[in-house]
């Protein structure tokens, strides 16, 4: 076998080598661009991160005060409290909904239909995320203040539902891809053995599509946790510990978009905001591991 | 052959939606390629900063372009402190600031392009303290702002101004704010706090002039500041006095001109070096007559000696 490959490589015309070389460099770009984007971001905070900042301080505290005149303070907590927040309530939401729809358009609905439903959900995704932070900032904003007689409609529950509308398409993706991608024979025999068409997809589907299904509600997460427009006009951008789903919330994300902008270049604000950084690379790098861990148990189970 | 009509149908779709969209696109080339041909013969002025002050620079560049074809300008925001940072890298050739430039950016800029910024006023802001039509109040302190704003502030509730809100529930006043880096942000805690007290946590931080009253427009319990030009139906604008015992201003002309406006402060343009040339002709004009007539229309304060 190894003689053989060897033997055809040598063989190889010119072009099939320039192209394996390519495909090859692009396999390892995305390593490369990952640990680039750590390095620099690292790199920016690390200065500050190491002498200077009291990092029990950035962790616990509430007092974001990044441009006092006197008195400096950079406690991250409630920007930390409010991106987990926020991400929560938006999973809630979109979760349901968006595996519901999954199920619906793999299972239920007609090939015709399903057709349709999958352009809509697609250009659902495509909407770009300013134009749902407008949606939340004027009429969901509107919205919210008549259903729920809220003083205010900016608040972590517009945010939420922006996040939800916005990870929904996301996920009802990528679930459906993880249903279609289970053997047609599981459902044949399920049928043969006189399961109904709903215990079908509750007690055949869903444990076979498990692996698949995670990834899209945690890929769904990771959108919500980077979301960073959407949310900085829709949940009021306030420093705030959220008491409920109408309290306003600042996002970590957001506080790095609105701030990053105007600070002076290696200032210490410059590198608290890279440390913010790291702190959302630490998220969703334990994000991903989870997902790792609970996609290998589940593999190790069955 | 269904499988086949189906995936054609899909093509039209894809089709549909892009020609669409090439629609909607084709129309901004059109308008950037002609700016660029003109550009391309004539001088081009780049203009950026404050957001506080980019419709009056629009305003202006607008205007201008009626008054020689020779010279086109450029005009974009993103705040006081973007448009010095560019001044710095001397990226562009004039930058609008809601705030006096700090000497540590007058160095930077010195060092980095060799030539000191130079400041010229261009006109006036008064920031006006907007609250909701429905809300019984039409006076306030800079004190009472103070406790409402401030670090440790003791009024946290309509009925502490002494009033009853009855269109608020809760009672309870919403502070909207600026994003902590903005000029207006810094020109507002100033006026209200000196230096050496915060703003309160927990206030609504909205990205835009703009956002603000709308924002209010909106909100029964919320009180908010900003330009006296961003005024719309929808929200009310408070007289304010320095003390209690001071007399009452309202954020009018007059009153800013006139100097009794406690809220009110110079805008300014920071060319790179002595002017010269197109960018010169550009700055006289804005300081003429001509130029501050526009100022006056956008709801800013011109100049006095006009």
């Amino acid at each position: 076998m190894n003689i053989l490959r060897k033997k055809s490589r040598a063989n190889l015309p010119f072009s099939e080598t320039a192209i394996e070389l390519f495909i090859r460099l692009c396999g390892i770009s995305s390593i490369l661009f990952v640990f680039g984007i750590f390095f620099f971001v690292f790199r920016e905070g690390a200065g500050f991160l190491f002498s200077g900042l009291d990092v029990k301080e950035f962790l616990t505290s509430v007092e974001w005060q990044p441009t006092s005149l006197n008195n400096k303070r950079y406690g991250a907590f409630a920007l930390i409290v409010g991106t987990f927040s926020v991400t929560i309530l938006a999973m809630c939401l979109a979760v349901p909904f968006g595996l519901g729809a999954a199920i619906f358009v793999s299972e239920f609905c007609s090939p015709k239909l399903r057709e349709t439903f999958k352009i809509i959900i697609e250009l659902l995704a495509a909407i770009p995320s300013v134009v749902w932070g407008f949606i939340g900032l004027t009429l969901m904003n509107q919205l919210i203040i008549v259903v729920f007689k809220a003083p205010i409609g900016l608040t972590m529950l517009n945010g939420g539902i922006m996040l939800a509308l916005m990870s929904v398409p996301i996920i009802v993706s990528i679930a459906e891809d993880a249903l279609k991608a289970v053997p047609d024979s599981y459902r044949e025999a399920a049928e043969a053995l006189g399961a109904t068409r709903w215990q079908v997809v509750y007690r055949v589907l869903l444990p076979a599509a498990k692996n698949g299904l995670l990834a899209a509600v945690l890929l769904g997460a990771a959108r919500s946790i980077g979301e960073t427009m959407a949310v900085l006009m829709a949940t009021g951008h306030s420093v705030n510990i959220p008491s409920g789903p109408l309290s306003w919330i600042r996002t970590l994300t957001a506080t790095i978009a609105a701030e990053l902008g105007e600070v002076a270049r290696g200032d210490e604000h410059y590198q608290v905001l890279f440390i913010i950084g790291i702190l959302l690379f630490t998220i969703t790098f334990i994000v991903n591991l989870i997902a790792d861990l609970v996609i290998k148990g589940i593999r190790q189970e069955s | 052959m269904r499988m086949n009509s189906r995936f054609s149908y899909l093509i039209i779709k894809i089709i549909l939606v892009l020609a669409y969209g090439f629609v909607i696109s084709s129309c901004s080339p059109k308008d950037s390629e002609s700016v660029a041909s003109k550009a391309a013969s004539h001088v081009t002025i780049k203009n950026k900063g404050s957001d506080t002050i980019v419709n009056l620079a629009q305003a202006w560049a607008e205007m201008y372009t009626g008054v020689t074809s020779s010279v086109s300008v450029e005009v974009s925001g993103g705040g006081s402190g973007t448009g010095v940072a560019a001044l710095i890298n001397g990226t562009v050739d004039i930058a609008n600031c809601s705030r006096q430039i700090k000497p540590k950016e007058l160095e930077q800029a010195a060092q980095n392009t060799g030539k000191v910024p130079q400041e010229f006023i261009v006109g006036y802001d008064a920031l006006a303290v907007y609250v909701h039509p429905d809300v019984p109040l039409d006076k306030i302190t800079i004190p009472q702002l103070a406790e409402i704003y401030g670090e440790n502030g003791t009024i946290t509730q309509w009925r502490h101004l002494g009033i009853k809100h009855s269109s608020c529930p809760s009672d309870k006043i919403i502070r909207i704010s600026r994003q902590s880096n903005s000029g207006t942000y810094f020109y507002f805690r100033e006026a209200l706090l000196g230096t050496d007290r915060d703003f309160r946590i927990g206030s609504l931080d909205l990205h835009g002039s703009k956002d603000v009253v709308e924002v209010i427009g909106r909100t029964p319990c919320a009180i908010g500041y900003s330009g006296m030009g961003y005024a719309t139906s929808h929200v009310k604008m408070l007289e304010v006095a320095t003390t209690a015992d001071a007399p009452y201003y309202a954020p009018t002309l007059k009153n800013v001109l006139a100097k009794t406006y406690p809220i009110a402060r110079p805008l300014y343009m920071y060319s790179l070096g002595e002017p010269t040339g197109a960018i010169k002709a550009y700055l006289d004009w804005i300081l003429s007559a001509e130029g501050q007539k526009i100022v006056e229309k956008l709801g800013f304060v011109p100049l006095e000696s006009n």
